[in-house]
């Protein structure tokens, strides 16, 4: 006799209800909404206005399911967008309940009534939820015969979103994600009934309605794009894809954001040779499915017109550049550097937005090809303090064992410490938001005014001035018991900005007060490449993974792996990059590579140019003229990262792999570049792919050395030891110069894209009201290399302090004044521009 | 204490002279409930108010003492009183005469509710076109403060109470009580999302009571008449007195007050009886949210079960009254071209659809609609009702969906001369 098999009893997981879906019993987490609950199962109930990331609005009633709770049916259908699970509650979707589907069919119906229904030149149609849902759940005929409500159209709610109030659902996923995600509400619901649209002040003006707003701003947001994504219509557009090709026309290929060290995951469409468009990807660890603008659309300066296409090398007669072919060029610049190597030795700069494998390659190009150590990656102000900083607490570090996204949305204070997150890693601003908006994070900027992100992330400002940030982070115990207290809570976390080397003991006080306190901290460097050309050693202190040049054991390690001779290797720290450019125009010099660096970025661009022309011979790799390329013997043209594959490192110490998305373009990686040059000067760096140059990094990057425990217990090089200085004092008619960049600028990866610049924010000098006096409305800030006048707006910076735009229209402070943050600057009534 | 059932008690003052001053307020009993009130305990107040049975005068009917006892116990948060006084569902007109003839019955209605809710704010929040009742409440909020009514420590009890009187920006949503709220947050009057209900999270995210003028004016009789007195008035589920706003064509329109229960019958006797003796076709029995009764209805009991269990809804009790001489289907699209110029936008069912209805209803009147759009019409309607986001969609297929179903008739006529007879005929 068998005996049958006893039912086995479903244990109900603490914080978990049962529940039945569609006569399937199921077992959802407390707090779960039934359409995701539905989702598990596998039914997909359709919707507009829900969306994972925003909190439930119940708005476009497309999801209604019918719901019985204790045996009662609900009377009436609900939004199961809205609504959370329950124990014992059944529910039923359009799968099994006749007045579901009905509902749905109808709210389905309504929906499409005012819909202009011009799928076939819509952006949206073949990718269109209204689309795809209205198939699957609509009724193959409208009953609709009367009048449709049509609006003028385009309306463009910034030069670079287009609105078509037509096609609108009125979902509010827009004005929801920039109430809630970026905190800049600048476009709004007006009007009531069916005449509700979207708008911003501006666009209002169209009915002759703006007296109704109030706003008076523009939509003027770094994060405006996310709109257009997840807008489940046709009704947001780009003015840089508008029209341009058909979903179904596009190949997609995952690709990570170039711009920041977010990381983000992007999707990249292309079309026939050339990307249409980039997506934000969905990463949860990372930017979950947001990226900003400059991610979104800045990708163009691939192809710029004056884009690098073939090796030039410089006719020694005439003086010019002139095309060549690559076996030329290779050959011109590998006798350029030997000879320069074997004379007074050759340097390189490989410039902060190289991949891990290129940035890598350029390492091993320093050491192996030229025998030195002068290798910098830091095309920005730097010290010799960032180095120890970055050799003690950064190098080896990695979401295993460092700070995370996760961690900043989940920890209970925040230290922003040099740091304007809106305008140098936006998805960490998002995440920092997300944190004080759900979970109450403090967060805490020490800089010189109260910038949007400051309130967007409902933080609070500590001011100092420009130069005082070291001596503001000794004074928190002091001064700030109630913050150094917070400090010593679990998962405190402290985030510094590239700003940090311009200060001098900034990055010792930190180290000191993560000591102290045990608050995590983390380096947030402007640019995609800099993290991982700390990984593989584009410093001139650290060889791949993190190991000290000075440490005979490590270089034994290197010289192994990489099949030298024993003692190959130079022992000796090489110079950094003002160094390196110093020596040149000294003559200690002769040679220089240099990868992607704009003179104008570096501390002081006209030591740079003067270093480049005494510099005896240059090597330039590069995808357009530049400031380098006027002075370089050879350049040799580089992929965009559409055109090649490679990897980044975030500045969590993540990991971000792309594949090629434009194949076969014959645009060569710099590693493949600078394995040709090395076989031609007769050394292997076995880098031809970004896959061989991954792989030959892996033997020796750091894997396995830390836990959490003891990551910083085992640091590379000597932890940072600069005192902290006063900061300036400036006297009668000068100020101290607070300085940093906005996201959307002049930067060099933002050319052709005349619709994104037009969403940059406004180019002004900031002070406080009592710098401000007497200055009229224009300041005029000047050194003796030049000055920069633009309107004054007054801020809530300290006294005798001017804020200005690091490299903007008409403020390019390094190039302009050859100052930087906390330099000490005149400023004097400026006549109108 | 016995009450005749027609023994005036919200509107026994409106015809004495300056009724609306202070001075004869005092005269007339006023504020003296509202000294007995302060002896006793919040909570022996929300009992009595609970055992009066009143119920929320705004439409709903839903008990007040109940809606009172969700507040929480704690004071962790301010508690706030919020008065709706957007008084605009068509037809309605009972809490602007209350407000211009005895504003202070409504104050010290408010000063007892607060005190029973432990709230030391209480807004009211008065249509905005109504701008003389707003003049009149705003100069006797003035005179309850010189008195010691309102402020700091009333009449020594040591309760404090701000009254602020806020004038809405013209919005029908904004009688939707959390689009109220927004709206005198300063935001957008649109309906939120429930739950957190207003009493966990109402206005600025702090425990708040949303209750109609009428409701809270019925507040000082009860507490100096008792919940037996109230009791004595109406009907066992729907007790007290009420406001009838009765417009239309009748001898005499007006505010009749009559206790729960009372008739169309009854009414129309108060009233002088239908205009010119023409006979009655339709009605609403409370603002035209209600689906309408006809003829048939006249004995049909005036209060909140009676009116369920005949079809329709008590709403706000605005009756409104017409006779032979009107179009069903006219008086259907204008009612529908209200709801589709106020549906506030935020959920579809109701901004489409009541653009939809209208269409429809403006052809046909217009002569050009068939036979299908009667079926399309309730169909729409089906689709809205029940399915939009607040109750404004169900209020605005109620006219339709009655009007059909009584007059069914009406509309086919209309579309008689577009019948599908010969092929290609079809206007």
């Amino acid at each position: 006799m068998t005996m049958a098999p006893e039912e086995p009893k479903v244990e109900v997981p603490e914080g978990h209800v049962k529940l039945t879906v569609d006569g399937e019993e199921v077992i959802a987490p407390k707090g779960e909404l039934l359409i995701r609950t539905a989702e598990r199962l596998g039914t997909v109930v359709p919707r507009f206005c829900d969306h994972p990331l925003l909190d439930p609005a119940g708005a476009c009633r497309q999801c209604l399911v019918e719901v019985e709770m204790g045996g009662r049916p609900m009377p009436k259908p609900q939004a199961s967008c809205t609504m959370t699970v329950a124990d014992g509650m059944v529910v039923k979707t359009q799968r099994t309940s006749p007045v579901a589907d009905k509902a749905q069919q109808g709210v389905m119906e309504l929906l499409l009534i005012n819909h202009p229904l011009d799928c076939p030149i819509c952006d949206k149609g073949g990718e269109c939820p209204l689309q795809n849902q209205a198939m699957a759940h609509g009724r193959p005929e409208s009953r609709f015969r009367d009048k449709k409500r049509t609006f003028p159209k385009p309306l463009p709610i910034s030069t670079q979103v287009l609105l078509d109030r037509e096609r609108c659902v009125l979902c509010q996923r827009c004005t929801r994600f920039s109430a809630q995600i970026a905190g800049d509400p600048f476009i709004e619901l007006l009007e009531r009934g069916a005449h509700q649209q979207i708008g911003t002040a501006e666009t209002a003006d169209v009915l002759d309605m703006a007296s109704r707003t109030s706003s008076g701003k523009p939509f003027q947001s770094y994060f405006s794009g996310n709109t257009i994504q997840i807008c489940p219509v046709g009704a947001l557009t780009s003015a840089q894809y508008r029209f341009r090709s058909r979903p179904f026309d596009l190949v997609s290929s995952p690709s990570v954001c170039e711009h920041c060290s977010s990381g983000c995951a992007e999707r990249t469409d292309f079309r026939r040779g050339k990307v249409m468009r980039k997506l934000a990807g969905e990463d949860p660890e990372v930017n979950e499915e947001w990226v900003c603008d400059k991610g979104r659309f800045a990708f163009r300066y691939a192809t710029a017109s004056d884009r690098i296409r073939t090796p030039l090398v410089r006719n020694a007669e005439t003086g010019e550049l002139e095309e060549a072919s690559w076996t030329q060029a290779l050959r011109a610049a590998a006798e350029g550097l030997a000879k320069a190597r074997d004379g007074k030795g050759a340097a390189v700069l490989s410039g902060g937005r190289s991949t891990v494998e290129d940035a890598y390659s350029y390492a091993k190009f320093a050491r192996v090809a030229l025998r030195t150590n002068d290798i910098d990656f830091r095309a920005r102000a730097h010290s010799a303090e960032e180095l120890d900083f970055l050799g003690s607490r950064v190098v080896g570090t990695g979401p295993e064992n460092g700070v995370t996204f996760h961690a900043l949305e989940h920890a209970p204070l925040v230290l922003c410490v040099a740091f304007e997150p809106e305008e140098e890693a936006p998805a960490v601003f998002l995440r920092l938001r997300k944190g004080a908006r759900n979970r109450g994070t403090q967060v805490v900027h020490i800089g010189q005014w109260t910038t949007p992100a400051v309130d967007r992330t409902f933080g609070e400002l500590l001011a100092c001035v420009p130069g005082a940030e070291a001596s503001a982070v000794e004074g928190i115990a002091q001064h700030a018991p109630d913050l150094d207290e917070s400090l010593r809570a679990e998962g405190a976390v402290v985030l510094v900005g590239e700003r940090a080397a311009e200060v001098p003991g900034l990055f010792t006080a930190l180290h000191r007060l993560a000591e102290r306190t045990g608050a995590r901290l983390a380096w947030i460097p402007r640019r995609a490449g800099e993290r991982g050309a700390v990984e593989v050693g584009a410093l001139p202190t650290l060889l791949p993974g993190g190991r000290a040049v000075t440490d005979a054991a490590a270089r034994t390690e290197v010289e192994q792996v990489w099949g030298l001779a024993e003692g190959a290797l130079p022992a000796e720290p090489g110079r950094d990059t003002t160094g390196i450019l110093t020596a040149l125009v000294a003559g200690e010099l002769d040679g220089l590579v240099v990868g992607g660096v704009d003179p104008n970025d570096l501390p002081d661009p006209a030591l740079a140019r003067e270093a480049l022309a005494a510099a005896g011979f240059v090597v330039s790799l590069e995808m357009r003229p530049s400031g380098v390329t006027d002075h370089a013997d050879v350049v040799l043209p580089i992929a965009p990262v559409d055109e090649k594959a490679g990897s980044f490192l975030n500045w969590e110490g993540r990991h971000r792999e792309f594949p090629v998305s434009l194949e076969g373009t014959g645009a060569l990686p710099d590693c493949r570049v600078l394995d040709t040059l090395g076989v031609e000067m007769d050394a292997d760096l076995f880098t031809q792919t970004p896959a061989a140059a991954a792989g030959d990094f892996a033997r020796l990057a750091v894997k396995g050395t830390f836990t959490a425990s003891d990551a910083v217990k085992v640091p590379f090089t000597a932890a940072p030891d600069v005192p902290h200085q006063q900061a300036a004092t400036p006297g009668a008619g000068q100020a101290v110069l607070a300085t940093w960049r906005q996201l959307i600028d002049d930067g060099s990866l933002l050319i052709d894209e005349p619709h994104l610049a037009g969403t940059a924010r406004a180019v002004v000098a900031r002070m406080s009201a009592a710098t401000a006096e007497g200055l009229g409305g224009h300041v005029t800030v000047s050194t003796d290399r030049g000055s920069i006048s633009l309107p004054i707006v007054v801020a809530d910076l300290p006294d005798g302090v001017v804020w200005l735009p690091g490299n903007s229209p008409g403020s390019k402070v390094r190039a302009t004044l050859g100052a930087g943050h906390g330099s000490v600057v005149s400023i004097a009534a400026g006549g109108a521009r | 204490m016995t009450a005749d059932p027609i023994t005036p008690v919200l509107t026994k003052r409106w015809l004495s002279p300056q009724s609306w001053r202070l001075s004869t307020y005092e005269d007339l009993e006023g504020y003296s409930a509202l000294r007995k009130a302060l002896k006793g305990s919040p909570e022996q107040l929300v009992q009595l108010v609970k055992d009066s049975g009143l119920r929320g005068r705004g439409g709903a009917g839903f008990p007040a003492g109940v809606k009172w006892s969700f507040m929480p116990p704690n004071e962790d948060k301010p508690h706030y009183l919020v008065i709706n006084a957007d008084e605009g569902e068509p037809g309605t007109c009972k809490d602007i005469p209350l407000m211009m003839a005895d504003p202070h019955s409504l104050i010290e209605g408010c000063v007892i509710a607060a005190y029973a809710m432990r709230s030391h704010h209480c807004f009211i929040y008065v249509r905005g076109e109504a701008l003389h009742p707003i003049r009149r409440l705003n100069a006797a909020v003035r005179e309850a403060q010189a008195a010691g009514y309102l402020g700091a420590d009333i009449l020594g009890s040591g309760f404090d109470l701000e009254l602020t009187v806020h004038a809405g920006a013209g919005a029908y949503i904004c009688g939707e009580e959390t689009a109220l709220l927004d709206s005198l947050e300063g935001r957008r009057g649109q309906p939120r999302l429930k739950p957190p209900f207003p009493a966990a999270a109402g206005l600025y995210a702090a425990p708040t009571t949303v209750n109609n003028v009428e409701t809270i004016a019925s507040v000082p009789y009860i507490v100096n008449g008792g919940a037996d007195w109230f009791r004595q008035m109406g009907r066992e589920k729907s007790p007290g007195p009420k406001i009838f706003s009765i417009s239309g064509h009748v001898e005499r329109p007006g505010q009749y007050e009559a206790p729960l229960g009372t008739t169309l019958r009854e009414l129309l006797e108060l009233c002088g009886g239908m205009k010119d003796g023409i006979p009655l076709k339709f009605w609403t029995p409370g603002g035209s949210s209600t689906p309408l009764f006809t003829a048939e209805h006249l004995d049909v009991p005036l209060d909140f079960e009676g009116a369920a269990e005949a079809g329709s809804m008590l709403g706000t009790t605005a009756v409104q009254i017409f006779n032979e001489t009107v179009s069903v289907p006219w008086a259907v699209m204008k009612w529908t071209q209200f709801y589709e110029h106020e549906s506030c936008g935020k959920c579809t069912p109701c901004r489409e659809g009541t653009y939809w209805l209208a269409q429809i209803l403006e052809r046909m009147v217009d002569g050009h609609g068939t036979e299908e759009d009667i079926d399309t019409l309730l169909d729409v309607c089906d689709n809205i009702f029940g399915r939009s986001f607040c109750a404004l969609g169900d209020g605005a297929v109620s006219p339709i969906t009655s009007g059909i179903k009584y007059f069914r008739d009406e509309f086919l006529a209309l579309c008689e001369s577009n019948k599908r007879e010969l092929v290609g005929a079809q206007a």
